[in-house]
Order: structure tokens, then sequence, then C-alpha cells
């Protein structure tokens, strides 16, 4: 029980995919355009990834080692589908302001990366937990940063006006140079988070947190060190 | 005309880094020099080209006869990662001088949702063959002229003071702000 405790907390708080991985970033930026739109994108997202992770862990064994990634694909791209179309079905007007980042889920990486680091290595019950936790995770991020965007850009949250009638909305927060700029300061508050916590732990910037190696890493204050418990440990004693 | 529109639409009104914001990763990732962004550009150029034009094919002539167009985004996905192989395989016997030239950048392509997005645009819009071609090079044109501006400027950006918390990503980001709010100068070009 513990166990699945903790892969939601880590999704949720510690290996959060928006805020502390920065994974997924496409549609991040592309969607958070407003609040609901956040949302929906999130929940999309963590159903595909529930499932697919669920998949993948039953599947783990049946899967050759050399074909894997294929594999991965064609089962998420077969889960994307299908949801889809129940998106088209049964609620048609997120279906029409996601559009084209629906089947875009596929090659999102925070899925491979979860059915290569996690699913593919634990049982299905904890699979699911990672999964839970890891699109709650990414949900909420998307709909803070979209929550953001909607109150300040159009004065609204979820569609209701928050901000008095004589506020000024600043348009260009949910225009395309907004996403750039909202994300430019995210990134920037996490470097300013990551380089204070590792001046208090003592240990120099230049070693990051992530243990997934520095591909698709978008910290790039650590300048291509591999993030091991022996680099701090080395660091610490340098310094 | 209608071809050309297309093209331009592509490359500049709806360019596809700074207004859809597909293919980030490699835009951020490898636009450090105008050498590297150029080659970057030049292999995604031809990829999304040929891929387009396969996945157009491909539609037309078996997923619309048989009745099984819903398959669109899986087979999409497998035709791209597997043309992206046979490209690179094609290139190292037919054409080794293009393909040390492009070589390192033809794998990272094969993860960049550029080429997925515009095979299913192509869909979306019901272009026809010539259509998704033009398309395709004109969205691969406008991802290749992004990308060596971007790393033009950040060439420069090298000997500013950045403040300690943006340096690295989030000035790239300020600076594709910026960009994008000048090709919002491109949108009264085609109503």
């Amino acid at each position: 029980m513990n166990k699945t405790l903790e892969r939601l907390k880590c999704g949720m708080i510690t290996e959060n995919p928006t805020f502390v991985q920065m994974l997924g970033m496409c549609p991040t930026m592309a969607v958070t355009t407003s609040a609901v739109n956040g949302l929906g994108m999130g929940l999309t997202t963590t159903v595909i990834l529930i499932l697919s992770n669920m998949m993948i862990s039953a599947l783990r064994n049946a899967i050759p080692d050399k074909v894997r990634i294929p594999a991965y694909i064609v089962i998420v791209a077969s889960f994307v589908t299908i949801v889809q179309f129940l998106l088209e079905g049964f609620v048609p007007s997120l279906y029409d302001s996601l559009g084209i980042y629906i089947p875009l889920i596929v090659v999102n990486c925070i899925i491979l990366g979860r059915a290569e680091s996690y699913a593919s290595k634990n049982n299905i019950w904890l699979s699911m937990f990672d999964g839970i936790g890891m699109g709650l995770g990414f949900t909420v991020g998307l709909t803070l940063i979209g929550i953001f965007r909607e109150l300040f850009g159009n004065g609204t949250v979820f569609g209701i006006r928050i901000m008095p009638g004589s506020y000024e909305p600043v348009t260009i927060l949910i225009l395309a140079p907004g996403a750039f700029f909202v994300l430019a300061c995210l990134i920037a508050v996490q470097n300013k988070v990551r380089s204070s916590k590792a001046k208090k732990a003592g240990v120099s910037v230049t070693v990051c947190g992530k243990e997934s190696g520095c591909e698709g890493c978008t910290n790039t204050l650590c300048e291509g060190k591999t993030f091991t418990m022996e680099n701090v440990e080395r660091e610490k004693e340098e310094s | 005309m209608n071809l050309f529109l297309i093209a331009v639409g592509a490359a500049f009104v709806n360019n596809v880094v700074l207004s859809q914001f597909l293919g980030l990763c490699p835009f951020i990732g490898v636009s450090k020099k105008v050498n590297t962004a150029a080659g970057m550009g030049g292999a995604v150029i031809f990829v999304i080209t040929i891929a387009s034009a396969v996945a157009s094919l491909i539609y037309k002539l078996i997923l619309v006869p048989l009745n099984i167009t819903y398959l669109q985004t899986i087979v999409f996905i497998l035709v791209i990662a597997a043309l992206v192989q046979f490209v690179e395989m094609f290139l190292k016997k037919g054409m080794p001088s293009l393909y040390s030239a492009l070589g390192v950048y033809l794998p990272l392509i094969t993860t960049n949702c550029a080429v997925l997005g515009v095979a299913l645009i192509n869909v979306q819009k019901s272009y026809g063959f010539l259509e998704s071609v033009i398309n395709g090079f004109g969205t691969a044109l406008g991802f290749t002229v992004a990308i060596v501006i971007m790393a033009g400027i950040r060439e420069k950006i090298e000997y500013n003071d950045v403040p300690e918390s943006f340096k690295g990503t989030p000035i790239v980001l300020v600076t594709a702000g910026l960009m994008a709010m000048a090709f919002f100068g491109f949108s009264g070009l085609i109503k």
C-alpha cells in the first residue's frame, strides 16, 4: 500500500512532469491558452498514460527487448486513437479546441518515458498508480499554467470572469508568444530553486538532479554532467 | 498560385515552431551554432517532404480504399519511423556526401513531432498529393528559417549579460517569443 501512495506522490510532486522534469513541452505550450483546455489535455493524457502503462506492464515479458520501442508506440497509438474517438463522440467541444494535439499525444515523451523507465520493469498495479500519479501531475501543471494565462490574458478562469471590468487583459499571454514567455519564466524559477538548493547542500550547480541522464533535459546549468550519487559525494568533498 | 499560397502559409503565417509549437525539442537543442542549425534544417526539409508524400500516398491508396482511415495515427507514426531508417540507409549507400552532412541529424528527426504533425494536418485539411508535398516542404522551410535565425541570435546572446536564472533555455524561449511576435507580421499576407 505504501508503495502505491509513493508512486502517486512521486508523479504529482517530487517528479512532477511539468514543473520538475520539464517533459511534454509541446502540448504544454500549445493547449494552455485556457484553463479548460489545459485540464482537458491533462486528463486525456492521464487516461492514455494509465492504459498504456498497464498494457505495457502486462506485456513486459512478452515483448522482445529489441523491438520494444516500436511495440510501445503501437500500444500508445492504439489507445490514443480510441480516446480520440471517445472525445469526438462525447466531448466534441474539447475535441475541436485540442484538434491536432490529441493524435500528437503519441509522440509525447512523458508516455514513452514512463513506459521505458517504469512500466517495463514493474507490475500492473504499481504501473497503474505510476500512470495516475504522473498523469495527475501533468494535469495539475497544465491546469495551473492555463489558469495563469487565462486569468491575466483574458481576465477569466474556466470561463468565469474574475478580474474587475476595468482590468485591461494582457492579450499577448494567450497568444503564441505568451506561451514562450510563460515557459521561460517557469524554467528560470526552476533554475533559481535548483541552484539555491544546490548551494544549501554545498554542492555545485553543475550537478543536476536528473536520473534519466541529459537527453531531453532542459536544465542547461549542468552542462552535461550526468547525475549520480557518486558525483554528488565527490562534489561535496571537493568543495 | 494556390500551391504557392499553401507553401507561404505553412512557412511563415502558421510557422510550425513559432505558432504551432511543434518540433520544439530540436529547435531548442540544435540551435547553438548557425552551421548545425542549417544542417538540421536541411535534414528536416528532406525528411518532412518525403514523409508527407509517402503518408499522403498511403492514406489515399491504402487507408481510404480499405475504409480504415481510423488507423491513420498508428500507420503514420510507424511509416515515419521506418522511413527515417530507410532514408538513412539509402543516403549512406547512395549519397555518402549528403549522408555525412545530414547523418547526425537524421535519427533525431524520428522524435520530431513536426513530421507526424504535418502528415496529420495534410489529412485534416484534405490536401491532395501535390498539395501535401508542398505543405510539407513549406512547413519544413518555415522550421529551417526559424532555427537558423534563432541560431544566429544565440551566437550573439553568448556575449550578453543574461541574469543567472535566465541563462540557457529561458533566454532562448524569450527570444523565441519575440520571434513569434515578429512572425505575427506575416499574418496579413494570406486571408
